[in-house]
């Protein structure tokens, strides 16, 4: 505790360490996949790679939840509507293959477009009334994607659209191995970088949100709507910009889904993957970045650990395979959840313990306290 | 006599079937200390209520400044000039005493997403702005040293503070507080009491909720007395003492 | 759908037996019940009393975690496999005004109104109720009244837990099939039905049942004529959520809930 106090002071007062470290930082996320890919395998890299998407979903929902206090359930709606954009702008299912850069924010505005169109009649609901209607429109968007294939075959129903365009930026294709002076980079690699990138466009727009006049409107309305309202914040606008934030978000991420993965179909939106999000949002730390960036990390993570655990553990302990490892890695991620929020009900990296350890509390200021 | 600011005409509010406030007129001056009293649920809160747009009122219109305020638009409300406190203290505890009054500053600054995100330099011009206006009011009510506090942390009497020093923040002509004195002890109350005159010195119009007679009395410019949600009384402190309806009012009621 | 699989367990396993029917689903349902209320019981007493001081999402998310840990719990006991009722119970059909009902219908009809009845005196005439509505308006106070809200916080999950059970029962007997997931869904519709009432009142959450029912059923039966033939009858559960926000944004109180205002 001692030591990361300190190195986060130094790094806010010392230019040349927040340097130093920045570089070190790069360096590290650079040489990481290679990392990854030798030691773990590529199945890891894959892995990896959705954690990126996951975290950039994290950050978007992060806003609508956990700067704005407004419990969303159907956020994966978003990330929806911005992978089937792209899936039928560059699949052979209607023939169109229009380029990356014209797709993603295009699926940004549509998603934004989106989240208004859910953030409008919502404005007045709160807490669990809130969380229920958005959790019916999660469904509602899926249920659509589902049927929507007759009688004009547009989302082409449950069996989703196949063959999508991978992601080619200007004339490259992300699909193939890579040549950059002389060394070849893998495709999950590629992809890695383009993410990464992605992530931390995402997380800088949030930070520099955050510490804004937007930012602050959006945190005084989960404090106390009515007290926002009297400093002069027109709620509804406000409300709705978190609503139409997050969801872009939500909606870029999908993009990057569907021509990474090549393929969509409505299951890969159903509530599990929504509540899955927000408890990225909440065990991280709510409406903290880095809390977000950890939750999004680990909840994509665990549950691969589990699955590569579950079987070969059973077999080691009990010398064959007892219980069907997919109920088993569940069950355990359950109970991560479970004891995670016992032991730690604000998250694992709440923003009040940020605060108090930038401050860097002195003797003095706890002899005040303690008057 | 100096210009009218605020005139209430035929206030009404009802909740089903408590009159909270019939008929309700007053005038409020331009640079005076108006003081609002009354006995437990006279209706004080509920005519701040209505006058800041958090409710509508059933009947009756307020007059601004020369025009007429719109009713259910409390933001509309705060950016005509209208500022105010709440009886039950109602900070943004999570954040900040500096954020809180930062807040304060959202009705007179514009800057949207895309300056955020560019940081261009006409919002990181206003953002050093609104950083300097609540320093100074931090200062101006006396708690500069918490800045960096959680509101919540605060004691009673700075988290009084702040949210007056959060309602300066809107720049507002008239400033209403909700018994600001409330659980406050003798020498805060005397602080407070400073504050006030200070702000009314600044060219805002007070209007004062307040239980407090000796912090009234002494205060005030001119008083008003509600009593079940009608106004039974309006003048000098000293007239409005000796009123027979006030003392009774006050004598009659569960609050002596 | 514990209770469900709980009953549906021990009716297979006494089926052979020769009991009496009316026996066998006797103690199939107190079994149900009675598992039903220890899980609920020991679920509060770990996931939620710790948390009920705690931001308010934690509890959200132990719920979540709960209810994932028994889902698969479910799954690890009872297998990945839909597991058919036995057809034990007599199913008679009638004929009411040109509907064919079962007297398995039947009998789920008035059981689920015997047990409303019980409730709602449970709630508004005992001292237990008192304390319940008590607790749910305003915990501290009643804490001071010198209710044991902890107690009564429990004994909410319980009955819940064994009412939860019951109707496992009779939705499993009435399709006449069980399976791990079957939960969900219900869930969501168990607790549409309740803001669609109004949250807090029991014949309000009657009514929004029935009428979620009905709405959902004759909605799925019509939705094609109305949208001339362009949305079929996938889009059943749509309605459900269709009414919900419709109802939420026109009536955020529900149907016979009163009006609360915010007070400033
Ligand atoms: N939102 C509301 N819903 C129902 N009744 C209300 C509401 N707000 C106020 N009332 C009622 O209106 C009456 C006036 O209340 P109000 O809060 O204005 O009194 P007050 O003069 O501020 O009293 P106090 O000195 O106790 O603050 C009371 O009877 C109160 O119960
Ligand atoms: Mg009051």
């Amino acid at each position: 505790m001692m030591a990361r106090q300190s190195l986060f002071e130094r790094l806010r007062h010392d230019k040349r360490a927040a340097i130093a470290a920045t570089v070190l930082m790069g360096l590290a996320l650079a040489v990481f996949p290679f990392v990854i890919g030798s030691s773990l395998g590529n199945s890891w890299l894959r892995i990896i790679d959705f954690a990126m998407l996951y975290i950039m979903l994290a950050l978007g929902l992060n806003i609508v939840v956990g700067f704005a206090g407004l419990l969303d359930m159907g956020y994966i709606a978003f990330y929806a509507v911005g992978a089937y954009l792209y899936a039928l702008l560059a699949s052979p299912h209607f023939g169109l293959h229009l380029p990356v850069w014209l797709i993603i924010p295009a699926g940004a505005a549509l998603a934004g477009l989106f989240g208004a169109l859910l953030g409008a009649p919502t404005l007045r609901l709160r807490g669990d009334y809130l969380a229920i209607v958005t959790l019916g429109f999660g469904e509602i968007v899926r249920i659509f994607m589902n049927n929507l294939n007759a009688p004009i075959n547009i989302t082409n129903g449950p069996q989703g659209i196949s063959g999508i365009d991978p992601i080619h930026l200007g004339g490259i294709t992300l699909a193939k191995p890579l040549t950059f002076l002389g060394y070849a980079i893998p495709s999950l690699h590629a992809y890695y970088y383009l993410f990464l990138a992605l992530a931390l466009l995402i997380v800088f727009v949030t930070i520099r949100l955050e510490n804004s006049r937007i930012g602050r409107a959006w945190v005084a309305i989960r404090e106390d709507e009515i007290a926002a309202k009297a400093c002069g914040i027109n709620t509804r606008n406000i409300k709705l910009l978190a609503f139409t934030m997050g969801a872009s978000f939500g909606g870029v991420a999908g993009g990057l889904f569907a021509g990474f993965q090549g393929f969509v179909s409505p299951e890969s939106f159903n509530l599990m993957e929504s509540v899955m999000v927000l408890c990225m949002v909440v065990l991280g730390g709510m409406g903290n970045i880095p809390g977000v960036i950890l939750g999004g990390i680990l909840l994509t993570i665990l549950p691969e650990v589990f699955r590569h655990g579950a079987g070969p553990l059973q077999i080691a302990v009990f010398g064959k395979i007892l219980l069907d490892p997919e109920a088993l890695r569940m069950l355990l991620f359950g109970l991560a959840l479970v004891v995670v929020m016992l032991y730690r009900p604000a998250g694992l990296w709440p923003s009040t313990t940020r605060r108090r350890e930038f401050r860097g509390e002195s003797a003095t200021d706890v002899l005040k306290e303690g008057e | 006599m100096n210009a009218v600011l605020l005139e209430a005409r035929a206030i009404a509010k009802h909740f089903g079937g408590v009159k909270a406030l019939t008929d309700v007129s007053l005038t409020i001056r331009q640079g005076e200390i108006y003081g609002l009293i009354g006995p437990n649920g006279a209706g004080k809160t509920t005519f701040f209520n209505v006058l800041t747009g958090l409710y509508h009122p059933d009947g009756g219109d307020l007059l601004f400044a020369g025009e007429k305020l719109e009713a259910s638009a409390p933001h509309k409300v705060a950016k005509r000039g209208i500022a105010r406190t709440f009886q039950n203290i109602r900070l943004f505890g999570n954040m900040t005493a500096m954020e809180n009054v930062m807040v304060g500053r959202h009705a007179r600054t514009h800057a949207g997403v895309l300056g955020a995100v560019m940081h261009d330099r006409r919002t990181t011009a206003e953002e050093a702005a609104i950083r300097r206006r609540a320093e100074e009011l931090l200062h101006y009510v006396n708690i500069a040293d918490r800045a960096d506090d959680l509101a919540r942390h605060l004691s009673y009497g700075d988290q009084r503070r702040l949210e007056i020093a959060r309602a300066l923040a809107t720049d507002p002509k008239l400033l209403a507080l909700d018994e600001p004195a409330a659980g406050m002890n003798g020498t805060e109350t005397a602080g407070l009491r400073e504050l006030i005159e200070g702000i009314r010195r600044d060219g805002i119009t007070v209007l004062l909720i307040e239980h407090d007679v000796k912090l009234v009395m002494g205060l005030c410019d001119r008083v008003a007395v509600l009593d079940y949600g009608q106004k039974i009384c309006e003048d000098v402190p000293a007239v409005v003492q000796k009123d027979p309806k006030v003392i009774e009012a006050y004598l009659g009621g569960s609050v002596a | 759908m514990i209770g469900a699989m709980v009953a549906l367990t021990v009716i297979k396993l006494l089926a052979a037996s020769g009991l009496p029917v009316f026996v066998i689903i006797l103690v199939a349902l107190a079994a149900a019940a009675a598992v039903c209320m220890a899980v609920g019981y020991t679920i509060e007493r770990i996931a939620y009393r710790p948390l009920r001081r705690a931001p308010k999402l934690a509890p959200l998310i132990t719920a979540i975690g709960v209810s994932i840990i028994l889902q698969n719990l479910a799954m690890l006991i009872w297998g990945r496999n839909y597991h058919a009722f036995p057809p034990i119970l007599p199913t008679s059909q009638h004929e009411i005004f040109g509907a064919t009902i079962t007297s398995l219908q039947v009998a789920i009809v008035l059981i689920a109104a015997l047990m409303m009845t019980g409730l709602i005196i449970l709630i508004h005439r005992t001292r237990l109720g008192r304390a319940m509505r008590a607790t749910s308006e305003n915990p501290p106070i009643a804490q001071l009244m010198g209710v044991n809200i902890n107690q009564i916080i429990s004994f909410t999950f319980i009955i819940g837990s064994a009412l939860a059970a019951v109707a496992g029962l009779m939705v499993s007997a009435n399709y006449s099939i069980a399976h791990y997931y079957m939960g969900f869904m219900l869930g969501l519709k168990a607790f549409t039905a309740a803001v669609l009432g109004g949250i807090g009142n029991i014949a309000g959450a009657v009514l929004g049942g029935i009428l979620l029912g009905l709405i959902e059923s004759l909605g799925a039966g019509y939705i094609g004529d109305l949208t001339g033939g362009f949305l079929g009858s996938h889009y059943q559960d749509i309605f459900a959520f269709f009414v919900l926000i419709c109802v939420l944004i026109f009536r955020p109180s529900g149907l016979v809930g009163e009006k609360v205002s915010e007070r400033a």
